[in-house]
């Protein structure tokens, strides 16, 4: 591990074993091994199917390991943490403060504005609401939503704009890790390039962040390092 | 984040003669936290709710909470008088069937007040205007405040069982299936305040359902539990995301996705 990476994956194995198939054992990665370190974009590379988005899922401590340890520099601690212990607690800490996620897909809640939606992360750590839904609407507005569906719960927004409601709840905090997984899949080429810009502001801030790309433009405007999964692949091997 | 568990449950079982209600049950609960109880009917996750909650008596085993002064007794070593302030003000207890944990022939403004004579307010006015309070937050109009709740739809019972649980700033919630009996459009508006005022009062809750959606929305942590025994617990997004035992990959596998 280099000294200073925030993030550091070593010997990390998963596979799942599907017990309403009398116990089918699908390996999907074996010995995924890598460090991120401040203002670095570590993209996941590789073929549909070969493991980045499991990869990422184990980085935020969603899906569980087989073996293997995930290494998070703990913002208040300055320590490694181990999140694939798994542990409950430990990890709610690191997500709240040291990791943050951009999933591909919102998963709304029922009667929660677009606003309150993206301003949560902020007031979850204890930030006064006023301000972060002001900042809320900043960090909406960049991404040109417009502002009459701020009040609006996300359920019914269409999938480009329910995106750009997960990507500001992402960028709104100052998580030193941030993990991306395709950002921009459903976003046009003008928004594109804004979150293109608010990824590179992120990386100058020293911001460490492990991503998945489709989309070449994207990638070659952000990757500083391309990690090929299919070398962690187990299903070759299998 | 607390770094003392509010709730502490070691080895309990609870069994009916031979018929082993729940057994091998352990898990800790801390402060601010919702942990969700998850299995379907007869996995005996109502019967362990009873007895973390003194409502019934346990086999064997420890449970354990943490007073308001620190003190953290298994909760047989109470008390009568000490058992009954935990059960009238320091927890909540809310029921699938609000008729249960209502009393339906006072006015819900008496429903209200109750719990906080029982802690010793006598003002009136005061006493009024904090039941008013409560109604509001719990989205019932103030001027329903002298109705009984034989007048009010299932969806507001609910919530007025919220409020009379609530108002005498309890620590620890229990919750029974607390959305099982309502519509669909009702249920979300039950969870949503539940969900914001779990959060802004900071409680620890433990919240029995078999609805995991509902668990998605409410818990950081979740047990499932079959044949009155837990079979996996951990954080909800990962027990729902990567379910690990056959039986939850079967709950998981079983709602439709949405």
């Amino acid at each position: 591990m280099t000294t200073d990476a925030l993030l550091s994956v070593g010997g990390v194995a998963k596979s799942f074993t599907m017990h309403l198939r009398d116990g089918l054992r699908l390996p999907v990665v074996a010995n995924v091994t890598f460090d991120v370190r401040p203002g670095e974009c570590v993209v996941l590379g590789g073929p549909s199917g070969v493991g980045k988005s499991s990869i990422l899922r184990m980085v935020y401590g969603n899906y569980a390991v087989d073996a293997g340890q995930i290494l998070v520099r703990d913002r208040h601690s300055g320590e490694m943490a181990d999140l694939a212990i798994g542990e409950p607690r430990m990890v709610l800490d690191l997500r709240r403060d040291s990791i943050g996620y951009v999933s591909q897909f919102l998963r709304a809640v029922p009667r929660v504005s677009a606003l309150d939606v993206v301003a949560e992360p902020l007031v979850a750590r204890g930030a006064d609401r006023g301000q972060a839904t002001k900042r809320a609407a900043e960090m909406l507005e960049r991404l040109n939503l417009p502002s009459a569906l701020f009040s609006l719960p996300p359920a019914t927004f269409s999938g480009g704009e329910k995106q750009r409601v997960n990507i500001a709840r992402g960028f709104i905090t100052d998580h030193p890790v941030l993990l991306l997984d395709e950002p921009t899949a459903s976003l046009d080429a003008a928004n594109r390039d804004v979150v293109v810009s608010m990824i590179g502001e992120k990386l100058a801030v020293g911001t460490a962040i492990l991503g998945i790309f489709h989309d070449i433009p994207v990638r070659e405007a952000v990757a500083t390092r391309i990690i090929d999964v299919s070398a962690f692949s187990a299903r070759a091997a299998a | 984040m607390s770094s003392e568990p509010i709730l502490s449950v070691r080895n309990l079982e609870r069994r009916y003669g031979s018929f082993i209600g729940c057994t091998d049950i352990s898990f800790d609960v801390w402060p601010g936290e919702v942990v969700a109880i998850v299995g379907e009917s007869g996995s005996g996750k109502t019967t362990m709710l009873n007895c973390i909650s003194a409502r019934m008596e346990r086999s064997g085993g420890e449970i354990r909470y943490r007073m308001r002064d620190g003190r953290f007794p298994d909760l047989n070593e109470l008390g009568e008088a000490e058992r009954r302030f935990l059960m009238r003000t320091d927890w909540g207890f809310v029921h699938q069937n609000p008729a249960d944990g209502l009393r339906m022939r006072v006015s819900a403004g008496a429903n209200v007040s109750e719990r906080l004579m029982a802690v010793g307010q006598r003002h009136y006015g005061d006493i009024r205007q904090t039941a008013s309070d409560w109604l509001e937050r719990v989205e019932i109009a103030a001027i329903r405040i002298d109705d009984k709740p034989v007048a009010f739809s299932g969806g507001m019972r609910q919530r007025l069982q919220i409020a009379r649980n609530l108002v005498t700033h309890p620590r620890l919630i229990f919750m029974d299936e607390p959305t099982g009996g309502l519509d669909v459009s009702v249920q979300a508006r039950v969870l949503d305040l539940l969900r914001m005022l779990v959060a802004e009062l900071e409680l620890a809750v433990v919240i029995v359902t078999h609805d995991l959606a509902v668990a998605r929305l409410l818990s950081q942590r979740m047990i499932v539990m079959k044949d009155g025994r837990i079979v996996e617990q951990g954080l909800t997004d990962r027990v729902l995301d990567d379910p690990l035992h056959p039986y939850t990959q079967l709950l998981v596998a079983s709602i439709p996705e949405s």
